[in-house]
């Protein structure tokens, strides 16, 4: 169950097919893989491998580089609360207190029912609207303690499920690329020639 | 008159120009319909309708400096690529993660298709073949609209064969991250995009532009840099540089954060907005909170040494702010009133960058989480007045020499100049430090309050007997 299913494959193949060299693709299908199953499992990575044409110690090289990706199941929701220098001015270590005292783990650990994980974030790109947090990478903003529980009797009781899908999956909208206007690419070692619009003419 | 949209969150119109940000008040403004309505692809029409090499000179003389944090003039950056090399590639670095930076987002989320205008302006103009737009992992929304965008720009026939029935021909593939603040360094942005681990490359060669993803040249250019793009070739070089200074043309992102009335983002005139403006001006941020008194405040994002009040009246202005002994970075203002405990403060960053640390460089990978080691006790009050000295010891393995600092008449310290002096390849090593540096350098006594007298103890070396 952990390589990917058979519709991911042929997205996966899809995926590599737009870059030059296949092993480009390795990040985007880690992120498949972990929509897939929910974290890195070892034969997802061994697949991986097989798809791009790479040992699965390199995609394990890769994989364990980028703290998105997880090695054990995580909470259905992924609460990073940022600490970073705008929002730590603002509150974030209180907010942090409070959270693991409404959830009942600390920073870094999962609830027993397995719906959340509760981690510690660096800096994420909100410094304005600080304090900040990400429930599955998407936003809350200026969050106040009863914010926060507000949040979590919500997404407990599955009242957010359209805002938040589950870990893992990141972006609900994917980019398709039309057969009939794809450029498509080359491994940049059979391309020598210069593009065509550059003949010192408009190309228009 | 001071704007805030619900749709936008943080960000602030004013009456200023708008280059990057016209369309922001539109709630549906990462739509084509909306931004065909609003001269959209207009800048790209113009563009194909003029040999490549025009609109190459064009960015040259407009003098677009590049956004992410070296400042770099673009037109200047696409002409580094070898003669007679291809293919040449475009990456679009959109890994926004610097500590105090909030824009490239905005503009991801907000205006994605004039991202894609920029980005075929650039591919058209510099002769690059291939568009990877990526974008920092945890911003998921982001990534929706710009996947969304870019699906209706391939249909309209804006993106892909023949765009526009022209002969110029490119794909924008989107590219996404997985969470590591050292990928936004434009080499480790090329490794990352190669499916490897995102650590910096060896320098030289030092510009991508020679020798970058695959060994090919490589343009890495900022979300924010493309963005200026359409409307400078919709309005022409004369309307872009009629805004701003001389050295710094048209306008810039800024976002103002931390203790102020009104923390936002702003898009300023270039190079004549003073940190004063800022930080108290009506039409930004307001004054500081609670009517609390400045302390000290972060001119350029979390990598930047640190000004007090005495800098204030220094314009938003890479020339001058670089002298001063800072830097302007990605447009990040972060600001501590006279509540801050200092020494707390620059731990946060300081961890952050000893978290980040992708671990090539030594000094960067063990001199950062000494940082942070010592730091952490310090501030726990745990530490020792030896402590403080080990600090600086420590930063001066990974910044030997002067350190840049800006002039203070009360310490009397001089300005040493940005930029820094370094032992590791990219700039994260030296950000471990910054904050550290100044804040002992402008706060010491912060630090003596809390650190305890060391007691001597006897050491007898190995070997020799007592």
């Amino acid at each position: 169950m952990s390589r990917l299913n058979e519709t991911n494959t042929k997205s996966a193949r899809e995926i590599i097919a737009r870059y030059p060299r296949p092993k480009s693709a390795l990040i985007p299908l880690l992120h498949l893989s972990q929509e897939q199953n929910g974290y890195i499992t070892r034969e997802a990575m061994q697949h991986l491998g097989e798809l791009v044409g790479v040992t699965s110690a390199e995609v394990y090289g890769t994989a364990t580089f980028y703290e998105m990706f997880k090695f054990e199941p995580v909470g259905k929701y992924l609460i990073n609360i940022c600490g970073t220098l705008s929002c730590a001015l603002m509150g974030a270590n209180e907010l942090m207190h409070h959270a693991e005292k409404k959830l009942g783990v600390n920073a870094g650990g999962t609830t027993s029912d397995g719906m959340f994980t509760l981690a510690h974030a660096e800096c994420q790109a909100a410094c304005t609207e600080a304090p900040t947090l990400q429930v599955n990478y998407r936003y809350r903003l200026r969050v106040t303690p009863t914010d926060l529980d507000n949040l979590i009797d919500n997404l407990r009781d599955n009242k957010l499920k359209d805002e938040f899908p589950p870990h893992g999956v990141l972006a609900k909208v994917q980019q398709v690329i039309p057969a009939d206007r794809a450029v498509g690419t080359k491994d940049p070692e059979d391309v020598n020639e210069s593009p065509a619009w550059l003949d010192g003419k408009a190309a228009l | 008159m001071s704007k805030t949209y619900v749709h936008a969150p943080g960000f602030v119109a004013g009456d200023r120009p708008k280059i990057v940000t016209s369309r922001f008040e539109f709630a549906d403004s990462y739509t084509l319909e909306r931004y065909l309505a609003t001269d959209g692809y207009k800048g790209l029409r113009a563009a194909l309708a003029r040999p490549a090499n025009e609109v190459h000179d064009d960015v040259k003389s407009a003098t677009v400096l590049g956004r992410g944090g070296a400042g770099f003039p673009a037109g200047v950056k696409w002409g580094l690529t070898p003669q007679q090399v291809w293919p040449r590639y475009l990456v679009v670095n959109g890994d926004e993660s610097e500590p105090g930076t909030y824009k490239d987002r905005l503009l991801m989320e907000r205006d994605p298709h004039q991202l894609i205008e920029g980005c075929l302006i650039a591919c058209y103009a510099a002769g690059l073949s291939q568009c990877f737009l990526y974008i920092r992992g945890e911003m998921a929304v982001a990534q929706e609209r710009m996947a969304a965008a870019l699906n209706e720009a391939y249909v309209a026939g804006y993106i892909g064969k023949n765009i526009l029935g022209s002969k110029f021909s490119v794909d924008i593939i989107l590219h996404w991250g997985a969470g590591a603040y050292v990928v936004g360094e434009e080499t480790a942005l090329i490794e990352s995009l190669e499916g490897n681990r995102g650590m910096p490359r060896l320098k030289p060669p030092f510009f991508p532009a020679a020798n970058g993803l695959y060994g090919q040249p490589t343009i890495v250019n900022n979300v924010e840099t493309l963005a200026n793009l359409p409307w400078l070739l919709n309005h022409g070089v004369a309307a872009y540089t009629a805004i701003g200074t001389k050295t710094s043309p048209g306008t810039r992102m800024v976002a103002v954060s931390g203790h102020v009335k009104r923390p936002g983002v702003y898009e300023i005139v270039n190079g004549t907005t003073t940190f004063r403006d800022l930080i108290y001006g009506q039409e930004f941020s307001g004054g500081i909170r609670d009517g609390n008194a400045l302390k000290a405040f972060v001119p350029g994002g979390g990598s930047a040494p640190w000004f007090t009040p005495d800098q204030l009246d220094l314009p938003f202005e890479a020339s001058q702010v670089g002298p001063a002994g800072s830097m302007l970075g990605s447009g990040a203002v972060m600001v501590m009133d006279e509540t801050t405990d200092i020494p707390a403060a620059a731990l946060t960053l300081t961890h952050f960058y000893a978290h980040e640390s992708c671990g090539k460089c030594t000094p960067c990978r063990e001199g950062g989480t000494w940082l942070e080691r010592i730091l952490r006790r310090v501030v726990d009050g745990d530490g020792t007045d030896a402590d403080l000295q080990q600090l600086l010891e420590v930063g001066a393995m990974i910044c030997p020499g002067a350190f840049p600092h800006a002039a203070n008449e009360e310490l009397g310290l001089k300005a040493v100049p940005f930029p820094y002096k370094m032992t590791t390849i990219c700039f994260v090593g030296p950000s471990a430090f910054a904050p550290v540096h100044s804040a002992l350098t402008l706060f010491r006594s912060e630090f003596e309050a809390r650190v305890k007298k060391r007691v001597n103890i006897p050491v007898t070396a190995v070997g020799v007997s007592a």
